[in-house]
């Protein structure tokens, strides 16, 4: 009887184990990743917040009003796709217009705006190697005004050049959801305003 | 662009007079050969913004007000 109770108590808790050590090892990892030293040599949160103003300066004056509203607004920017059969080979939308969204420092989401159907991620950096001041990572805004000139000036070689994913990879479609639906709102938003605007001004 | 430091000017220049010229084409050459890809804003016919990628000198239209250099891109993680 014993023998069998000490059987049964060493396979529940060998069972036990194998459910509870996957979950205990990412906490693990988890809490030593929020511990661990991060390299911070040379970074200059001054410097970093007035470079960040100077590219948002630069992309404010590179980009349409709209899509500079969007991003002050929203934190991205759309952007329509201009290939005929969507961004990879073997796609067919039936001539349905494709587009991206644009975050700083994120993959480019490609998606469908009639359906709000995620297609794809596009991983692509732009790092400076030089690290001039101390950093290879641009600016936020900076970071957002290369994928927009490499997208909107040669959006084949930048498809092409990055890594494509499945959406869900690094943001929650959840996320980008929303953010479609924020976007429906802002533009609809943006609409009514256009329109009491126009319709305020009569002729005498 | 500059990591740590957002827009720089590199140069500028009158692309009509001669030695101005030349030391835009050097320019643009050191830019591109350190590994930067340029490219021109514009505003298409239609209204619309875009940017135009310039392979050479010859790429960027003579009446361009600038072009901004920014790092290759390369696939992120």
């Amino acid at each position: 009887m014993l023998l069998a109770l000490s059987a049964s108590a060493v396979v529940i808790l060998v069972l036990l184990w194998e459910v509870a050590w996957p979950v205990a090892a990412e906490r693990l990892e988890r809490w030593r990743a929020r511990r661990a030293l991060v390299e911070l040599d040379g970074y200059d949160p001054g410097r970093e917040r007035r470079a960040e103003q100077r590219a948002r300066g630069l992309l404010r004056s590179c980009v349409n009003e709209e899509e500079w509203a969007m991003y002050r607004e929203l934190g991205f920017i759309r952007v329509w796709g201009g290939l005929a059969a969507g961004p990879e080979r073997g796609d067919d939308f039936g001539g349905a217009p494709y587009a991206y969204l644009i975050y700083p420092h994120k993959p480019v989401i490609a998606y469908l705006p009639q359906t709000r159907r995620l297609l794809n991620e596009y991983c692509v950096a732009f790092p400076d190697e030089t690290r001039p001041y101390g950093s290879a990572r641009l600016p936020d805004s900076d970071d957002v005004l290369a994928k927009w000139m490499a997208l909107t000036g040669d959006e084949r070689r930048l498809v092409a050049t990055a890594n494509m994913h499945l959406p869900g990879r690094q943001i929650d479609p959840k996320q980008v959801r929303r953010d479609l639906w924020r976007l429906t709102q802002w533009e609809q938003a943006r609409m009514r305003e256009r329109q009491r605007g126009a319709g305020g001004v009569h002729a005498p | 662009m500059k990591p740590g430091h957002g827009e720089v000017l590199i140069a500028e220049g009158d692309i009509d007079v001669p030695a101005e010229h030349d030391a835009l084409v050097e320019q643009f050459r050191a830019q591109l050969d350190a590994g930067m890809w340029a490219a021109v804003p514009r505003a298409t016919a239609a209204g619309r913004r875009e940017a135009r990628m310039a392979f050479s000198f010859d790429d960027v239209p003579r009446d361009a007000e600038r072009v901004i250099f920014f790092p290759r891109a390369a696939g992120g993680r």
